[in-house]
C-alpha cells in the first residue's frame, strides 16, 4: 500500500458491520498437527488419529486416500500397482475439462479417481481396487470404469479375489453417456469374473452413490460398507423434493441399507483387514472351488 | 421457438397433400399441378425446420407427451403380443411391460417402460419411472426368454428409475445393478432402442444389448440436461447448451460408437404418424435380430463384452 492508498483507507467510513465471532476458539498450531474430528468436534493429534485407523473415539471414520487405504490393508511392500488403461482423455471434447483433471493429478498425486493392483493380505493373494474420492469427487469415467474392468479380468485370468472399495459421487457428468456405459463395462467384468467362480467383495466407503451404487458397489458375493458411509442411487435432495416430505436423518447411511437388508454387515475400520482375511480364507483362498 | 407450433405447419400440408392424392384418386380428376405444388412447399418446410434442428428442439421432441410409448409400437409391430406381469416376488410394476410375440415368425420376448399417454394413466404408469421391482419382473422375462432360447428386444423410454424414499429402502441401485450383471451374459440376443427419452441408469436398467438403436429424435443421458446445468454450472435454466455439451442426440451418440444405428423419423416426429414410424423401424429392428441370430452363443457374449469395454478405450 503506497501512502495515498493509506490516506483514503484512512478518511474511508469504518465498516458498519459487526464482526463474525469465531464458533470455536482458535487452537494455534502448525497445519497438519492437529485434526478436527467433523462429528464431535474433538480435536486430535494426527499423529495419534493415524495410528487409530483415522477412526475417531465418536466412530466417526475419516475418508482414507486410496494409498492409504492400501497401506492399511496389504502386507507390507506386497502392493503391485496395476498400470492404467489407455483411455479417451476427453471423450465428448468438454470445456475445460482436461485443465480439471490436470490440477485434480497436481493437487492429490494420484492419475485418476482410483488405484488398482494386486497384494496379499497374511499372505493371501487377492486383486485390490481402491477409489479416492479426493479425485474428482470419486466419479467414475472412461478412466475409472476400465481400470477397474480390467483389474477384474486380471483377477479372473489369475484365479483370484476381488476387494473394490468404493468411494464415489456417481457418474463423471463431463463423459457423458461414456460415463454412464462404465457401469455395464465392470459389471460385465465382474459377471465373467462371478462365472468363474472367484469371490467379489463390495466394500462402501463414503460416499457411494448414483452409477457406482448401481453397478459394482452392489454386486459382491459379499457387500459390506464402513459405518456411516453415505450409500444411495437418488440423492436426497431429489428425493425430497419428489415426494415431498422430510427423510429420516438416517436415511441412506450404511446401518439404514443394514435394517433395510442391502447390506451383508457394517465393519469397522479396525476390523477391516481380519474381517477381509477371515473372509477370504473361509472362501478358500476366493479361488476356484471345484 | 416452440416445437409444438414449430411441427403443425408440416403436419397441416401433409394432410392436405393427403386429402388432395385421395381425391385425385377417388374421383380421377387431374391435381397433378396442385399435388406437385404441395410437394414442393412441404419440401422447403421440411428442409427448413429439419436443417435447424438443435439437440435442444430434439428434448422437446422426445418429450413431447404425444410421442408414442412402447405400446404403441407394440400394437403396430407385434399384432400377437400377449403381455404377462409381475415379478412373483408381491409387486407387478406398471411403469415396465412385458411380454411374448413373434416377430416375423420367431418368438420374441419384449420388455419396455410404460410412460402414460395421460394424467391417469401416468398416475397408474408411474410416469414410466421404475421401482426397484420393475427392474426385477424385467429380469424375470429375461431370464425365462434364455432358458426358451428367445431374442430380447427392450424399448427404452424413461426419465429415470424413481427416486422415492421405497424405492431406496427396497433396493433401487442393487435391483440396477443385478441387471447390468446378469444382462451382460445372458445367452440370447439383446436388441435395444431408445424410442423417447433414455434416462440414466434407469434406462441402462434394461439396456444392456449386443445393439443399440435410437430413434432420430430420441434422447440418452447420464443426467437431463437441466440436471446437468444445474450440477455443472449452478444454473438449470442453461439446459439447452447443457443438450449440446452433453452430447445426448442419436447422431451424436452414433458418432461417440455408442449407437449403432439412427432409425430416421416421419417428418415432424413420431408422433404425427405411429404407424409409419413402426414400418420405418421394423425393418431395422429385424435386420439387427437376424444378424444377431447367426451368431453363435460365445460370439454374443464376446461381443456385447467388447462393444462395452471399447466405448471408452483407445482402440489398440
Amino acid at each position: 500500500m503506497n501512502e495515498g492508498e493509506a490516506m483514503t483507507a484512512f478518511f474511508k467510513k469504518p465498516k458498519r458491520y459487526m464482526p463474525l465471532r469465531q464458533r470455536e476458539p482458535k487452537i494455534d498450531a502448525p497445519q497438519g498437527l492437529m485434526t478436527k474430528c467433523p462429528s464431535c468436534k474433538y480435536m486430535h493429534y494426527t499423529k495419534q488419529l493415524n495410528e487409530n485407523h483415522k477412526v475417531c473415539d465418536c466412530g466417526y471414520h475419516f475418508p482414507l486416500q486410496a494409498q492409504e487405504r492400501v497401506d492399511m490393508l496389504v502386507d507390507e511392500g506386497s502392493f503391485e500397482r496395476f498400470a492404467g488403461p489407455s483411455v479417451k482423455a476427453n471423450p465428448l471434447d468438454f470445456p475445460d475439462y482436461e485443465e480439471k483433471l490436470t490440477k485434480d493429478r497436481e493437487r492429490t498425486g494420484i492419475e485418476e479417481a482410483v488405484v488398482c493392483g494386486k497384494a496379499t493380505i497374511d499372505g493371501l493373494p487377492l486383486v485390490v481396487c481402491v477409489m479416492d474420492a479426493r479425485f474428482r469427487m470419486g466419479s467414475m469415467g472412461a478412466y475409472v470404469g476400465e481400470a477397474i474392468a480390467s483389474a477384474v479380468r486380471n483377477a479372473t485370468s489369475l484365479g483370484l479375489p476381488v476387494v473394490l472399495f468404493t468411494a464415489s459421487g456417481g457418474a463423471r457428468m463431463q463423459e457423458g453417456m461414456v460415463s454412464l456405459m462404465q457401469m455395464a463395462n465392470t459389471s460385465i467384468a465382474l459377471k465373467e469374473h462371478d462365472e468363474a467362480g472367484l469371490l467379489y467383495i463390495a466394500y462402501l466407503t463414503h460416499p457411494t452413490t448414483g452409477g457406482v451404487s448401481a453397478s459394482f458397489a452392489m454386486l459382491g458375493d459379499l457387500n459390506v460398507a464402513e459405518p456411516g458411509a453415505l450409500i444411495g442411487f437418488a440423492g436426497r435432495r431429489i428425493i425430497e423434493q419428489t415426494i415431498r416430505e422430510k427423510l429420516p436423518e438416517n436415511f441412506q447411511t450404511a446401518e439404514f441399507l443394514l435394517e433395510s437388508g442391502q447390506l451383508d454387515a457394517v465393519i469397522h475400520r479396525e476390523q477391516m483387514r481380519s474381517f477381509l482375511k477371515r473372509m477370504i480364507e473361509l472362501h478358500d483362498g476366493g479361488v476356484r472351488h471345484v | 421457438m416452440g416445437v409444438s407450433v414449430m411441427f403443425d405447419p408440416i403436419k397441416e400440408v401433409t394432410e392436405q397433400l393427403n386429402k388432395l392424392r385421395e381425391t385425385a384418386e377417388t374421383k380421377g380428376i387431374d391435381l397433378s399441378r396442385e399435388i406437385r405444388h404441395l410437394e414442393l412447399k412441404l419440401d422447403r418446410l421440411e428442409k427448413d425446420i429439419y436443417g435447424n434442428m438443435k439437440p435442444w428442439d430434439r428434448v422437446q421432441l422426445a418429450r413431447n407427451p404425444k410421442r408414442p410409448t412402447t405400446l404403441d409400437y407394440i400394437q403396430h409391430l407385434f399384432p400377437d403380443f400377449m403381455e404377462l406381469h409381475g415379478d412373483r416376488h408381491g409387486y407387478d410394476d406398471a411403469a415396465i411391460v412385458s411380454g411374448l410375440a413373434t416377430f416375423e415368425g420367431v418368438p420374441v420376448t419384449i420388455i419396455g417402460h410404460q410412460r402414460g399417454r395421460n394424467t391417469k394413466e401416468n398416475m397408474k404408469r408411474n410416469f414410466g419411472m421404475p421401482h426397484p421391482e420393475g427392474y426385477r419382473k424385467a429380469l424375470r422375462f429375461m431370464k425365462q426368454a434364455e432358458k426358451f432360447n428367445r431374442p430380447i428386444l427392450t424399448f427404452i423410454d424413461t426419465k429415470g428409475a424413481y427416486p422415492g424414499k421405497a424405492a431406496e429402502e427396497r433396493g433401487q441401485s442393487e435391483a440396477i445393478a443385478r441387471n447390468l450383471f446378469e444382462m451382460a451374459t445372458l445367452k440370447v440376443p439383446i436388441v435395444s432402442v431408445v424410442i423417447g427419452e433414455g434416462g440414466s441408469g434407469g434406462a441402462l436398467g434394461i439396456g444392456v444389448c449386443d445393439r443399440l438403436l435410437m430413434l432420430e429424435n430420441s434422447t440418452y443421458s447420464v443426467i437431463s440436461p437441466e440436471g446437468a446445468a444445474a450440477l455443472l454450472w449452478k444454473d438449470a435454466k442453461q439446459a439447452e447448451r447443457a443438450a449440446e455439451t452433453m452430447k445426448i442426440t442419436a447422431q451424436d451418440l452414433f458418432n461417440l460408437g455408442i449407437v449403432d444405428e439412427v432409425v430416421g423419423e416421419v417428418y415432424g416426429g413420431a408422433h404425427v404418424d405411429v404407424s409409419l414410424q413402426s414400418s420405418l423401424l421394423k425393418p431395422v429392428l429385424l435386420q439387427h435380430m437376424n444378424e444377431l441370430l447367426a451368431q453363435s452363443t460365445s460370439e454374443l457374449i464376446q461381443g456385447r463384452a467388447t462393444k462395452y469395454h471399447q466405448i471408452g478405450t483407445i482402440n489398440e
